[in-house]
């Protein structure tokens, strides 16, 4: 293929993609009552500020689970996931696990980031809330599936090792309206904690693998 | 909050330090709250709150000295019984959708010449809060044993319910959170925290149905308003403020999605 045909391809496919997406949107209507509800309704407190009211384009998208289960809504859900997943980083070191007792302790803080909390709180995964991880623990929510012996399951191959480290840094590059918090996209938690958690889930020594 | 005796306050402790001995989180903690209702089902201590909002109804008050006997709850000036089944509902001299906190602040400012934005502002549990928290106990407590029966035929009431479903799925904040991110699926919990699914009848009952209530672990009376305060709050969400329209919408989405429940207000929560 000659370059400017190439070239022509990749115009085809870009603008098409465009298409599917601004479709798609199009479908999501926009209601300004709506809108002036929730922009009457809620204001600034301590570090809540009025602006988290305020979606981005995978937050829109989710908050119609009548459109996101069409045809279309399957189509812009790949273009979603596809922008997650490119807005992930590899850990900087190259490093993929850490300590497994920091990460049970990130695990297990359910606290910040609301308005009773400052911007000194640290900010939990609560992960506990949601998984249940180490069988010890028995005060664990069931949202999200078991991790219990997720690493001794799996292994630790560059594919597992990959696949966790993206889950746990933007869980909507694999599902697009996934209930779980974009913890790196929103810098919830930073990079050694999530090798932190990445050990309590791969470690072998973790007590999730015994 | 209103005064509970030391010696109510003391079994409370205890009643609480029996569960937690009898170990909590070895079962499901449903179970043993259950238990602890049961426990203390002649003593609600949110009977404690409606004495004291009885009394703040009758009792003049406000720049006007009057009291709320005269105010409309919907079904009429001055009728407590049952009011609090058929709210949130459309109010003709408001034009406006409102749920019984809502409500009632109309009635205190216009039979009382309270501002509301003096309620608006307080702190929960506080001042002109803490009244209304009372009084809020006091007409629930009338609608005890009625079925849930709110209305979507007037078109403001239509659109009200509406406005709650897209509310409740509408995600934001930097946990990516809606309310259907807990409440949207049955047989969910967060930790031992069951989490009713508000998207259907049945749990919609479960949850519109038993609040208000009496929070055993903070101790104390309330609101629906401030029970969607304190979700909004986990939810990472800016501050809903008090009576908004979301605040209505949301209560008007759940209470139509429980309509033929049987109230159980106040309940007794964790």
């Amino acid at each position: 293929m000659t370059t400017f045909a190439k070239f022509c391809s990749y115009i085809v496919v870009f603008c098409g993609s465009t298409m599917v997406f601004a479709d798609g949107y199009a479908q999501q209507k926009s209601d300004p009552q709506f809108q002036r509800m929730m922009k009457s309704s809620f204001r600034t407190e301590g570090i809540a500020n009025i602006d988290r009211i305020d979606q981005d384009a995978t937050q829109k998208f989710c908050s119609d689970p009548q459109f996101v289960a069409t045809k279309a809504g399957a189509a812009i859900a790949l273009e979603i996931q596809k922008q997650n997943m490119d807005s992930i980083k590899p850990p900087s070191d190259g490093r993929y696990l850490g300590d497994w007792k920091s990460g049970e302790a990130i695990a297990q803080s359910g606290r910040g980031a609301t308005w009773t909390d400052t911007n000194a709180t640290p900010i939990g995964g609560g992960c506990y809330n949601c998984h249940e991880i180490d069988k010890k623990e028995i005060s664990y929510g069931n949202i999200g599936p078991s991790l219990w012996n997720y690493g001794k399951n799996r292994g630790a191959s560059p594919e597992v090792l990959t696949y966790t480290w993206n889950r746990i840094n933007n869980s909507k590059a694999y599902n697009a309206c996934s209930n779980m918090p974009r913890f790196a996209h929103f810098k919830l938690l930073n990079e050694k904690q999530i090798q932190d958690l990445m050990a309590l889930l791969l470690d072998p020594q973790s007590p999730v693998n015994q | 909050m209103v005064p509970l005796s030391p010696i109510l306050k003391r079994c409370l402790v205890a009643s609480i330090l029996l569960i937690g001995a009898q170990g909590i989180y070895a079962q499901s903690a449903a179970d043993e709250i259950a238990k602890y209702r049961e426990m203390i089902a002649d003593g609600n201590p949110s009977e404690l709150y409606e004495m004291s909002g009885e009394e703040l109804w009758k009792k003049p008050a406000g720049p006007k000295n009057a009291t709320l006997e005269k105010c409309d709850l919907g079904l009429g000036p001055g009728v407590v019984d049952g009011a609090a089944a058929v709210l949130p509902k459309y109010f003709k001299d408001t034009n406006r959708v409102q749920d019984l906190e809502s409500r009632l602040m109309t009635c205190m400012e216009k039979l009382q010449g309270i501002p509301s934005e003096s309620i608006i502002d307080a702190k929960f549990g506080d001042g002109p809060k803490k009244d209304m928290d009372a009084i809020v106990a006091y007409v629930v407590t009338h609608s005890k044993g009625k079925k849930i029966n709110v209305s979507t035929s007037h078109p403001k009431e239509k659109e009200m319910y509406e406005m709650g479903r897209k509310a409740f799925y509408y995600e934001g904040g930097p946990f990516d959170f809606s309310c259907a991110s807990c409440h949207g699926a049955s047989g969910k919990r967060i930790r031992l925290q069951d989490l009713p699914n508000l998207t259907t009848h049945e749990g919609a009952v479960a949850g519109w149905g038993y609040w208000p209530a009496y929070r055993v672990s903070s101790g104390q009376f309330w609101t629906m308003q401030q029970r969607l305060n304190d979700c909004f709050r986990q939810q990472r969400f800016p501050y809903p403020i008090y009576g908004s329209d979301v605040t209505i919408a949301l209560s008007m989405y759940m209470a139509k999605n429980a309509n033929g429940g049987i109230i159980q207000t106040p309940g007794l929560k964790r």
